[in-house]
């Protein structure tokens, strides 16, 4: 063959690395080294003796831990590798992941970060020393009052869940200190809501009520009306919903709550498609959260870490999370938080690096960038919706012919009960094809689902990619369905057997735990 | 605006391409999709934001800007420690933590994200071996979260309400624990003796309504516990849970707490390969034995081995995942959701580069060079060590004796560059070392303190002569 270069097939030909690594402890070499240690000085070793010898009777450890022994080269090169093992969000079109706006993380917000005039700040030096982060942790919190329309905000939780956590510790407060506590005892959410809200409430003692759409797929208000009480403490719920649908009715939802004395918190999770369109205290919500690793294009980090932000009216801006920075002219200094505060949910100030992440992203944005967001992501996911919904076999529950806002959950169920091939099935035969495919949260409400949300971040031929992928996915699942059970082919390792990971006996979660349970399987 | 607003974070902006999509999906305008939410509620103006950087260089130098007003640890010389804590980070850390396959992956499933499937099962392992316990999670937010956890969880096994609190816990850790447990737990706290815990009170106040024992080793104030074992004997008499909130870092030569009865050890991983960020960086480890009924309290993921259809594939998958809310939403145990993964990640890498030798060393240090303050700040007139423990890396000294306050000495050394430790009250300075600070930095901070001891014993002797004066005068 010769120039010209034959086109490109219409399905990239992905294969994910495959290094065939194995375990760490199996890479161990008794005596490399992979970091040395700064010594003892002579000066220290002649003042103190030896400090282990020294130790109380049982203090010093007796065996060494059985950590491996690596040369440095041969660690880094065992991470790189699984590096490479991953797919992260720089590298997939990675629209599958719904709920969860994996959004591009601009790579200027990483080098800015990684100077020692952050990483090597404490959080208790002099307020005067930290004038910059302090600075950037205020401005942060202004523009997300803003963004919300609320009166005050904390960048203090952890992420998002952490940050529900805070709402319901604050309003859990706020019943208390207005001598409620005991009267008000229910949390209402609905199963469209991140499960979060009623895992955190239930945390936090409450009675959890449920409530299911009405038949179109919209939060039903009738429902909420009758589930109210003098018992509820508050609602708990996301708009849009994780099905993407807005919630029309969402200021009749909060006036109903306040009608019984509750408060209203807004989980924000979805707020991606609304930025600068609507706010949570237009709304009449009392207390709501960012997802600030979400919406506002922080790393997700394989997992955390990522940072609330807590948003609250005046009336709570008392229990707010610390501690608290504050600006007094041109000074900015930490104050402890008060004493009506739910006190501190962590350490110091939050997830530092994201909070000086998130305001350099809405800083390279302003408000009509915020609004491109916005409207660009809800664009996305009409087109894509559009797409997904030409493909046989797929649909979208609910709200028929209505639009939706950030996201989509979809149905696989028509294709299902052609084929047998589940959701979870095509997920893992569209990893084949280089892309991220997640079901949804449990319970699957909405038969053989999956949730696609492609934020602002992905272009239209990457979205027409996307759902190409999908399309081939189902075309196979009818015609060729053994190649889709049996998926993943191009995969690092192949279909991983999951009945030992929910029996005690068999389980590893630790590489000490496997060597015990299985003696005959490794050479120790 | 008259130019179209094309950004480069969002692609679809070019114009063409919006209008081809708005035609696709047969919608004249973007405002069609926001139908369902109501006129009222709309905004109807702009956000009012500072004035955009859109181009990479002018934001760039506005937030290096910012930054710069900042004087960090490194240009100081600093003692600060009380949760977040000065240690060195290899730089095979930060390029493992930094590639963009771990640093924007998010929650893929165990086949496009095996990686970090094996990564983190890996750093749980790591963990174990330190720690020697069976099962690790995958971190939660950070230690104050897996203290309240653990302690959550006794409370959920026994069925009972008091937790006795046998050590100096820091504030805010304390505040954060008391909140998460309130409805469910009672804690009682029984004053520590020299340092650490009164097992002689916390004896006497054990009964068979007592959910768990609640140990800090560190504690506030860097005191090694040695008498967990005793601790751990009393309270599994009466069916207690013995939990220890500990920071892994002294493993390497200190007995782990699993070895001395330890039912959940608990805490941060902050000190294993992360920076100080402002104290922006910390991740909590909850490490229990391979007893389900102990793993089925656990909120957070676990991830375990696996085979795959090819004999010596290596495969990764959740470990019990009906405990979570992921799958029972409030049935779960606490919930589970984005927590700092990434960092256990880092911890991983730390552990792996120190090997048995390096944190063996690294304790060592730690010990000896604490020992050497501790000393050192003793030896100055007026300065007493305000208990006679074994310290790991923090101690506290009593500065009343030198007519000082603890705010006081930290004010005036500050203005000579030095952040002498943190004021914890009005007689109170806790001082922290790490590998990082030298004999010589000690040493600096000895004399700073000694110059101001005699200063304000000279200002006394001075404000004495005066009074004497006056008393002639009178008389």
């Amino acid at each position: 063959m010769s120039l010209p270069i034959a086109p490109k097939p219409a399905h990239r030909r992905f294969h994910q690395a495959r290094w065939d690594e194995p375990v760490i402890f199996e890479l161990s070499t008794p005596g490399e080294r992979g970091v040395l240690v700064t010594r003892v000085e002579p000066g220290v070793r002649d003042a103190v003796g030896d400090v282990v010898a020294a130790l109380p009777e049982g203090l010093a450890r007796s065996t060494p831990p059985a950590l491996p022994e690596m040369a440095q080269m041969r660690v880094l090169k065992h991470y790189l590798r699984l590096s490479q093992e991953n797919l992260g969000a720089d590298l997939n079109v990675d629209v599958g992941q719904g709920t969860c706006t994996m959004k591009y993380a601009p790579k200027v917000n990483e080098q800015l970060i990684a100077t020692p005039k952050l990483s090597a700040m404490h959080p208790l030096q002099d307020d005067a020393d930290a004038q910059g982060v302090l600075e950037i942790i205020w401005r942060t919190e202004r523009m997300l009052a803003e963004v919300s329309g609320m009166d005050e905000v904390s960048l203090h939780t952890q992420g998002g869940s952490a940050a529900i956590w805070a709402n319901i510790a604050m309003i859990r407060a706020f019943h208390e200190a207005n001598d409620e506590g005991d009267q008000r005892r229910e949390v209402i959410t609905t199963i469209f809501s991140h499960p979060s809200n009623a895992a955190a409430a239930k945390a936090a003692g409450y009675d959890v009520i449920t409530l299911h759409p009405d038949a179109d797929g919209y939060p039903d208000l009738e429902a909420l009306k009758r589930a109210l009480s003098p018992r509820t403490a508050a609602i708990m719920v996301t708009n849009p919903e994780d099905t993407g649908i807005y919630n029309p009715a969402i200021k009749e939802w909060v006036d109903a709550a306040h009608g019984v004395g509750a408060l209203a918190s807004y989980d924000q999770a979805n707020a991606n498609g609304i930025l600068g369109i609507t706010r949570a205290r237009d709304a009449g919500f009392d207390v709501c959260h960012f997802n600030v690793h979400k919406t506002f294009g922080t790393p997700h980090g394989s997992g955390g870490p990522g940072t609330g932000a807590n948003a609250v009216s005046a009336a709570l801006a008392p229990f707010l999370p610390g501690p608290r920075v504050v600006r007094d002219g041109v000074r900015y200094d930490v104050v402890e938080a008060g004493p009506q505060s739910i006190g501190a949910i962590g350490p110091f100030h939050g997830v530092v690096p994201n909070i000086v992440r998130a305001y350099a992203w809405i800083m390279a944005l302003g408000a009509d960038g915020l609004r491109a967001v916005a409207e660009t992501a809800v664009l996305n996911n009409n087109y894509l919706m559009k797409r997904i919904l030409e493909i046989p076999g797929a649909s979208a529950p609910y709200a028929t012919g209505r639009r939706r806002i950030e996201q989509v959950r979809y149905s696989w169920q028509e294709l299902f009960e052609e084929t047998g091939i589940s959701s979870e099935e095509i997920g893992i035969r569209a990893s084949d094809f280089g892309m991220h495919y997640w079901t949804s949260h449990h319970p699957y409400v909405v038969p053989q689902p999956f949730t696609l949300e492609p934020t602002e971040s992905y272009s239209k031929s990457e979205l027409d990619e996307y759902a190409d992928v999908l399309a081939e996915v189902a075309r196979e699942a009818r015609e060729t369905p053994e190649v889709v059970r049996t998926a993943p082919h191009n995969q690092t390792v192949h279909h991983t057997h999951h009945d030992d990971l929910d029996d005690p006996e068999r389980w590893a979660v630790t590489w000490r735990a496997y060597r015990r349970k299985y003696p005959d399987a490794v050479g120790a | 605006m008259t130019e179209p607003f094309v950004h480069p974070y969002i692609p679809n902006t070019a114009p063409d391409v919006r209008a081809e999509m708005l035609a696709a999906v047969g919608a004249a305008s973007v405002d069609e999709f926001y139908a369902d939410v109501p006129a009222d509620l709309r905004l109807g103006r702009a956000l009012d934001l500072p004035e955009p950087l859109v181009a990479e260089q002018d934001l760039a130098r506005h937030v290096s800007g910012l930054l710069a007003k900042n004087t960090t640890t490194t240009e100081r010389l600093s003692f600060l420690g009380q949760g977040t804590y000065a240690h060195h980070v290899p730089a095979v850390v930060d390029e493992v933590i930094g590639r963009s396959e771990f640093l924007t992956a998010y929650a893929g499933e165990p086949y496009e994200d095996h990686g970090r499937f094996q990564a983190l099962w890996q750093y749980q392992s790591l963990m174990g071996e330190l720690l020697s316990m069976d099962v690790v999670n995958v971190p939660t937010y950070d230690g104050f979260q897996a203290t309240a956890t653990a302690l959550a969880m006794a409370g959920r096994l026994t069925g009972r309400r008091r937790v006795l609190v046998a050590s100096d816990v820091l504030p805010a850790k304390l505040s954060k624990v008391r909140d998460f447990v309130r409805v469910h737990l009672d804690l009682e706290f029984v004053a520590p003796v020299d340092g650490t815990a009164d097992a002689a009170g916390v004896a006497d106040r054990l009964g068979d309504d007592v959910a768990a024992v609640w140990v800090e080793t560190p504690s506030r104030t860097g005191a090694i516990e040695h008498r967990l074992q005793q601790l751990a004997d009393a309270a599994h008499e009466v069916g207690a849970v013995l939990v220890v909130g500990t920071d892994p870092v002294g493993y390497g030569v200190l007995t782990p707490p699993a070895e001395q009865g330890a039912d959940i050890v608990c805490g941060d991983i902050q000190s294993l390969g992360l920076h100080q960020w402002f104290g922006g960086a910390h991740a909590g480890f909850i490490a229990v034995h391979d007893d389900p009924r102990f793993v089925m309290e656990m909120p957070s993921r676990l991830f375990g081995l696996a085979t795959t259809d090819v004999p010596g594939e290596v495969g990764f998958g959740d470990v019990a995942y009906d405990r979570t809310s992921f799958a029972h939403r409030e049935e779960g145990k606490e919930w589970v959701g984005t927590a700092a993964a990434l960092w256990g990640i880092a911890a991983g890498v730390h552990l792996a580069l120190m090997g048995p030798q390096g944190m063996r060393e690294l304790g060592e240090v730690l010990l000896a060079r604490t020992a050497y303050a501790q000393r050192a700040l003793a030896a100055i007139p007026g300065i007493r060590l305000a208990d006679g423990a074994v310290h790991l890396r923090e101690f506290a000294v009593d500065v009343s004796g030198a007519g000082l306050t603890a705010p006081g000495i930290v004010d005036r050394l500050r203005a000579d560059g030095i952040e002498p430790g943190v004021a914890a009250s009005e007689h109170e300075l806790v001082v922290c070392v790490t590998e990082i600070t030298s004999q010589h930095d000690i040493d600096r901070l000895a004399t700073a303190i000694t110059t101001l001891v005699a200063a304000s014993a000279a200002e006394a002797a001075a404000t004495l002569d005066t009074a004497a004066t006056h008393e002639e005068h009178r008389a």
